[in-house]
């Protein structure tokens, strides 16, 4: 699978003017190769969303490019499949007609197109609920069918903004699964916002962590977690060590306060989990981990 | 799906029995209740009437529920009648029906077009406040036959209810549902056919029962000013011929007919809008 490739460079979001101005995102540049899982993690309110949205084609971008496959991103298309925080379901359609939304654009015959959403309700376990409108299904399997809709195109490229935050533990964690499965199966590349560490450490195959507003790549690691992953992944002594890694880095962007113990002394370069923060990057980061730092000299 | 097994569910079995029991018995009581307080607000009426009772209100002209109900009975049974039910049917229909047509595709376009709401809203918003009833005489110079302009005022009374709420519906319109149409490879034209139009659909049909109310209310004002028919004419005529039983018989009937109008926008909202029947009530 040579498709769905996703570079960003210099990236710049903005929104409202003048005094109001917020940047979302201040010269972000990413690449995802094909086949990729970047899970990305960032503070609240650090521009993930936005992230979402510019590659989607929701928003765009006032300086920097977003290309997809080197083709840039001008308006959304069904290359790119988009699965919400909130299941955005046609609450007016049965799940059938919801899953077939995006075949009836892609002038797919309607014989075939029942065959694929038949096989897809399966995949996600929804065979019997293809009649039935989004409101009678509770909000994992509303989220199933979102993951349905957009999977049944087969999408190079999957945004996911926060997909299953709304979702109990037991939900989340077979949702994550099911994700994994289809990943694995589809190969598309992927693109999965979260703030939950675990989920990002669980799912990825890269991980991006962000700074706060204005959001700019902090961190970028190869996540080299054997697969498949399961519950036991999450206890493993490598999994742990990550997401103190990733406690650290957000922590510091959360509150301010500098990383306990540097991270690359912990993790040193060859390790399973190098830190790989980009050379664009490198000098700001190696700005907020200067020794200068009063309180980093005289840890309590 | 896991249902607890626990002892709560020996509870919940023993209850509803004894709960529908009392429940029907409250709902008989309920129902008696109302029948006794109907009868009560008929006999007082006759009271009133009969004896001519003057005090702040005058009886002396209103005829009892007897009288009405005989004169009822007669207008049942006139050939006009159907004639006045039709015309003032005929002219809401006309009315409502164009107000429709009219204020649904230019509350879609408005909802979803600065340009065509800068251009159509200003002048839209200096006419809205401007009651109905006070369009009649412009309506009457305007219109060669009174049948036309007595439309126009239905029509006038319809699209502003139909109108605003149509784009309230589409500015209440999740946005996200439009980032998930177009990500899905929908047009302009499928979007506002599939996403804008139901979703905003609910809020229409709100509008559509305030708008044939308004529609009603218009008609009858209008028929009681000019025109040779209709409910509002009938119960005018009645007055000024001073066949007092028939104006409360108009009454009546223009009070049905409202109510069968709503019931049939009733009917046809749930019919546009199925997948709401779950959540309401």
């Amino acid at each position: 699978m040579s498709q769905g490739a996703i570079a960003l460079e210099n990236v710049t979001l903005t929104f409202g003017e003048g005094q109001n101005a917020v940047t979302a995102l201040k010269s972000l540049s990413l690449t995802l190769r094909p086949g990729d899982f970047l899970s990305v993690l960032g503070p609240s309110g650090c521009g993930k969303s936005s992230l979402i949205n510019t590659v989607a084609g929701f928003q765009k971008a006032q300086t920097g490019e977003v290309r997809v496959d080197g083709e840039p991103v001008s308006r959304p298309g069904p290359d790119r499949g988009v699965v919400f925080q909130q299941p955005t379901l046609f609450p007016w359609k049965l799940v059938r007609e919801n899953v077939d939304f995006g075949l009836k654009f892609r002038n797919v015959p309607r014989p075939q197109r029942s065959q694929m959403i038949d096989d897809i309700l399966q995949k996600v376990g929804l065979s019997e609920f293809g009649r039935h409108y989004p409101a009678q299904l509770s909000g994992g399997m509303q989220q199933r069918v979102g993951l349905a809709r957009v999977l049944v195109n087969k999408p190079r490229v999957m945004l996911m903004d926060e997909p299953f935050s709304s979702l109990d533990a037991q939900t989340r964690l077979m949702m994550q699964e099911l994700l994994l499965q289809v990943w694995t199966e589809y190969g598309m590349t992927v693109l999965f916002v979260t703030h939950d560490i675990d989920e990002a450490i669980f799912l990825g195959s890269r991980l991006a962590v962000l700074t706060r507003r204005p959001g700019r790549l902090k961190a970028l690691f190869d996540i080299t977690l054997p697969r498949p992953r399961t519950i036991d992944t999450l206890v493993s002594k490598d999994f742990v060590t990550l997401k103190r890694t990733c406690v650290d880095l957000l922590r510091e962007e959360m509150v301010g306060i500098p990383a306990s113990t540097d991270i690359r002394r912990r993790h040193p370069r060859g390790g399973h989990d190098q830190v790989l923060v980009e050379s664009a990057d490198l000098a700001a980061w190696e700005t907020a981990h200067q020794p200068a730092s009063a309180y980093e000299q005289n840890p309590r | 799906m896991y249902t607890p097994t626990l002892p709560i569910e020996d509870l919940a079995s023993a209850e509803p029995s004894k709960c529908s029991v009392a429940a029907n018995l409250d709902s008989v009581r309920r129902i008696g209740t109302r029948l006794v307080a109907l009868a009560a607000f008929l006999g007082l009426w006759e009271l009133a009437s009969t004896n001519k009772i003057h005090f702040v209100v005058n009886f002396a002209h209103v005829p009892p529920p007897s009288v009405v109900a005989a004169s009822a009975a007669d207008f049942a049974q006139a050939p006009k009648s159907l004639r006045h039910i039709a015309s003032s049917a005929q002219r809401v229909a006309i009315g409502f029906g164009l107000a429709l047509l009219t204020a649904v595709p230019l509350g879609l376009l408005i909802g979803r077009s600065r340009l065509i709401e800068d251009m159509i809203m200003t002048p839209l918003e200096v006419l809205r406040p401007i009651p109905g009833v006070a369009w009649i005489p412009l309506a009457i110079l305007m219109f060669p036959t009174a049948e036309q302009s007595m439309i126009f005022i239905c029509f006038l009374g319809a699209i502003f209810p139909i109108l605003l709420s149509t784009i309230h519906g589409v500015d209440s319109l999740d946005r996200r549902l439009i980032y998930a149409a177009q990500s899905l490879g929908a047009g302009t034209w499928p979007i506002f056919r599939e996403v804008v139009l139901p979703g905003a659909m609910p809020s229409i049909v709100t509008g559509l029962t305030i708008g044939m109310g308004t529609c009603w209310f218009l008609v009858v004002t209008a028929e009681m000013i000019s025109g040779q028919f209709g409910v509002g004419y009938f119960t005018w005529e009645s007055y000024t011929m001073q066949k007092y039983p028939d104006i409360i018989v108009g009454m009546l009937v223009i009070g049905v007919l409202g109510m069968t109008s709503s019931a049939l926008i009733r009917f046809l909202g749930k019919r546009l809008t199925p997948w709401q029947q779950n959540e309401e009530r």
